[in-house]
């Protein structure tokens, strides 16, 4: 698939680090010719120079026979003007960042419209989606629903002392009623498929996938269901600060903003009355600790520094804050925040980034290829892929212990119709169904792919 | 320096000119050649080096740098070199090893300097190899390699951007692998065009083929002893204008099966390409229009004479060594600047020529108003400071070899003239200059150590100096 690349920000390199693995036929544009040519050299992509809403520039990109254009330049007015040119020579499908506070929901559906834009996509505003996800589950790391709805997959890091602790796989089905799979297991940064019996340490990250239902039967089994979060406090009042605080307040938390800047306070404060501002240095623990850091239920820590959110969310981890988010968008600092002990730790360029790659994903299915949904998981080291599988696929109605499959491969889940089944030996995929495979490395293209 | 991964990729190469070797070998098949057996022998030597460096030296660990880039490069073309001169000696033809080394390094680099006195003797097979060698270094190995194969290093483009001559390497289209296939089937397809034609024209299919090798790579090596100049003149114009045509940016032409003519035309590039060549030739024509029978005669040998040093392929159909003097001197000029940037061509490429001009002359601006600000173009884009800087000392890298090597060659007894050509025509990749190497003779007589000079000024001139002089220099190697 063409896709075109117009900034190459924060969000565009982590955008076309992600599409370039998936094979794509890149061109970035961007009007710094340094960075271009970073890029040029470590990726395999086409640059261009100069204004993304350049005619001549698009024209020199190709623009007529892109199938998505994206454009993410900090201005929302170039993403749209461009997008619009784009999608006037003949491309595809457009995506324009467009992120500002000022146009609101009415003024983006009339631009999407008017503009024949794909999707406009706003990245704060997705990122704080995630954050409030994350915060609505106890305990679990990162939440991804697949398309039936009811059916999701979970990442939880396992605390030192816990009841899993040197339990083989195979064990844990048999003490657990709940109906579960465990898909993916990190350890030391390396991450596995597990058989039935690998055993599970403290401090290893799992992913399972199971049904909305079970996957709380089995929290609460594993006494990880903590009292509901109320109240929250943020570091920061960015963006993403604001629209969490807005999902959260509508959810009847209460919630507590922490920034040092006077006149972006008033301006939070003036959009959201029932939030307590505080105008203060965060990084202060006494100011964290004069504020209740102690007695919150959940603390996020957003400021625009990597380095302080590790720094300070370690902090309030320390002071027994159940829940800790934090986020850190440089790649080398999550690693090490990871290490720190730190349970939660969201990058959101990375978030955007996988987001779009989807979307890629989702465009190509519709050209041919038969990929649903697809998530990356354990910091992109293992997709997990939704399929509908045709009824001239080789393994259906085999028992699934019959099939071969290639190795790092595990079917993680069959929806038929309604209903999400957790796959056992005896299992058969029949014509129609959606399977969900859990893949390390390799990219598929095509449910036969999964057999040897 | 990730070791394993240039070692990996340099079995690949070998196991490329292994598979290359198999077209000679068919050839001495159909023409019963005794040659035959020196083919075996060579890729029998290539697939016992090709074998353990590819299958002992997997690595999970792809990356490579700029670094690996120049170091691949630089040794997967003395590696070449070496191996594909082992059927020379092999089959007793070119005996002596060095004069081997140096006809194979010739060929691969696209030169066509000769140290063969007669070359008819040859037998087919071998003559075939010889010009083939041409073929397959006119576009260059690592792109060919590129185009076939995927389990290069990640960021290939350090390799592409080692051995793509010019200032600036661009890619066609997103993908490098992609960008390399497109090249050769450009390249494929107007070889073929070429063979085609001079069959028509009544050009025996060998000779065509072999002829064709040459003109593709900019490269020169033929069957006769007179060049061209013994096949009819409409022969001779078919070749003019194909090697012409080799000449020009590689680029362009896939702008043209885009049907992109307007930014083909708009090329500042092929412009000057194609001025200095039509005005260069007529003031040739009529420089030496008093030794010609009549202008039509004159017009051909200059056109021929002019396309083929200007792309520096170095046929010849007239010896330009009794032309006057003026003519030589513009002939030796011509070899220097060189045919465009992204062709198969060598010499310092008319890209280079336009930036250093358009710098030169904001320097003189400058002096006039030293607070000016002016900003250079070439084809429409802005040219930054650090290209412009790079093409200086690309130019004073160029002209420090070139009088090295001249320096070394004065060694041998040689008269200035000679000696100076001599090392022109090796180092941008004619062929034959003036004096005893000119078109009618051949460099048998140098010594030996000056053979050696000859061939590291060739490989030093293809590889565009930076790649092998890196290669080479301390710094590479050691953990500093």
């Amino acid at each position: 698939m063409k896709i075109i690349i117009v900034g190459c920000g924060k969000i565009g390199t982590a955008l076309v680090d992600s599409l370039v693995s998936e094979e794509h036929d890149i061109v970035v544009i961007d009007s710094d010719r340094k960075v271009l040519e970073e890029i040029n050299n470590i990726y395999d992509v086409m640059c261009v120079c100069g204004n993304g809403a350049d005619s001549d520039v698009l024209e020199e990109a190709d623009a007529n026979k892109a199938d998505l254009f994206i454009a993410v330049t900090n201005s929302d007015e170039l993403n749209m003007l461009s997008c619009f040119f784009a999608k006037k020579m003949g491309a595809e499908h457009t995506v324009a960042r467009i992120r500002k506070t000022d146009y609101n929901d009415k003024s983006l559906t009339f631009m999407k419209q008017t503009l024949s834009l794909s999707m406009p996509i706003n990245p704060e505003y997705r990122a704080a989606k995630e954050f409030y996800n994350i915060l609505k589950m106890p305990s679990a790391v990162k939440i991804e629903t697949f398309s039936s709805g009811n059916f999701e997959m979970i990442e939880l890091k396992l605390k030192q002392d816990s009841p899993l602790h040197g339990m083989t796989l195979s064990e844990m089905r048999g003490k657990f009623k709940a109906n579960f799979l465990i898909c993916a297991v990190q350890r030391d940064g390396k991450v596995f498929i597990p058989s039935g019996n690998f055993t599970l340490q403290g401090g290893d990250k799992i992913g399972l996938t199971a049904n909305q239902t079970e996957i709380l039967k089995l929290l609460k089994e594993l006494n990880l269901i903590q009292k509901q979060t109320k109240n929250v406090m943020i570091l920061g009042g960015s963006r993403i600060s604001y629209y969490l605080a807005k999902r959260l307040l509508n959810a009847g938390n209460n919630v507590k903003i922490i920034e040092q800047n006077l006149e972006r306070c008033e301006e939070i404060s003036e959009l959201l009355p029932s939030v307590s501002m505080i105008h203060a240095d965060g990084t202060q623990q006494e100011v964290l600790l004069e504020e209740g850091i102690e007695r919150t239920d959940a603390f996020v820590a957003l400021t625009g520094i990597d380095e302080e959110n590790i720094l300070i969310s370690y902090f309030a981890q320390r002071k027994g804050v159940p829940k800790v988010i934090s986020k850190v968008n440089r790649e080398e600092l999550a690693q090490i925040a990871d290490d720190m002990g730190l349970d939660c730790v969201i990058s959101p360029k990375k978030l955007i980034a996988n987001m779009l790659t989807r979307y890629a994903r989702a465009l190509e299915n519709s050209m041919g290829s038969k990929v649903e949904t697809l998530y990356k998981l354990m910091d992109s080291n293992i997709e997990a892929l939704e399929f509908t599988v045709s009824p001239d696929f080789a393994g259906v109605q085999t028992p699934l212990k019959e099939l071969s499959l290639k190795s790092q491969i595990l079917i993680a889940g069959i929806i038929r119709g309604r209903t999400a089944i957790i796959p056992a030996g005896d299992d058969v995929i029949l014509p129609g169904d959606k399977v969900i495979i859990i893949a390390g490395q390799k990219k598929l293209q095509d449910l036969s792919d999964i057999m040897k | 320096m990730n070791k394993k991964m240039v070692l990996s990729t340099l079995g690949k190469i070998i196991w490329v000119e292994a598979a290359l070797l198999l077209l000679p070998l068919i050839v001495c098949l159909i023409y019963r050649n005794d040659s035959v057996y020196s083919f075996l022998i060579t890729i029998a030597v290539a697939v016992v080096i090709a074998f353990p460096l590819t299958f002992f030296c997997k690595t999970e660990n792809k990356l490579i740098y700029s670094k690996e880039g120049f170091v691949i490069v630089s040794l997967a073309w003395i590696i070449m070199s070496v191996i594909g001169c082992l059927p020379f000696v092999i089959s007793g033809e070119i005996p002596s090893f060095i004069d081997a080394f140096f006809e194979t390094v010739s060929g691969i680099t696209t030169t066509g300097a000769s140290i063969l006195k007669d070359v008819e003797a040859l037998s087919e097979g071998i003559a075939f190899w010889r010009s083939f060698t041409h073929w397959i270094g006119g576009m260059g190995v690592l792109v060919f390699v590129m185009a076939l194969s995927t389990g290069l290093p990640d960021r290939s483009i350090h390799i592409m951007r080692a051995e793509m001559p010019g200032p600036i390497v661009d890619k066609l289209v997103p993908k490098a692998r992609e960008t390399a296939k497109i090249l050769y089937l450009i390249y494929i397809g107007m070889t073929l065009a070429e063979i085609i034609i001079l069959a028509l024209c009544k050009m025996p299919l060998f000779e065509a083929v072999v002829h064709t090798f040459g003109t593709a790579g900019t490269g020169g090596f033929g069957v006769k002893a007179d060049s061209i100049a013994g096949y009819s003149p409409l022969i001779q114009w078919v070749i003019t204008v194909f090697m012409f045509l080799f000449g020009i940016n590689f680029n362009l032409y896939y702008l043209l099966l885009l049907k992109r003519v307007k930014s083909v035309l708009k090329s500042s590039e092929l412009w000057v390409y194609a001025g200095v060549g039509i005005v260069s030739c007529v003031a040739i024509t009529f420089n030496i229009m008093g030794m010609y029978d009549s202008f039509s005669d004159a017009l051909r040998a200059s056109a021929f004479q002019i396309s083929s040093i200007m792309t520096t392929t170095g046929y010849a159909t007239a010896d330009f060594n009794l032309w006057p003097g003026f003519s030589k001197t513009l002939l030796l000029v011509l070899m220097l600047m060189g045919a465009c940037a992204g062709s198969t061509a060598g010499g310092l490429k008319v890209s280079r020529v336009i930036i250093l001009i358009k710098g030169m002359r904001r320097e003189l601006t400058r002096l006039l108003h030293p607070r000016s600000v002016k900003t250079l173009k070439l084809e429409g884009k802005r040219i930054d400071e650090q290209t412009l800087s790079s093409t200086a000392s690309y130019l004073t890298v160029y002209a420090a070899s070139l009088v090295v090597i001249f320096l070394l060659l004065s060694f041998d007894k040689f008269d200035i003239e000679t000696n100076i050509s001599a090392a022109v025509a090796c180092f941008n990749n004619i062929g034959p200059g003036l004096g005893v190497v000119g078109p009618v003779g051949n460099y048998a007589d140098y010594s030996v150590f000056s053979k050696i000079v000859l061939s590291a000024a060739m490989l030093l001139g293809r590889l565009e100096i930076f790649p092998l002089l890196l290669c080479f220099s301390l710094g590479t190697w050691t953990k500093k």
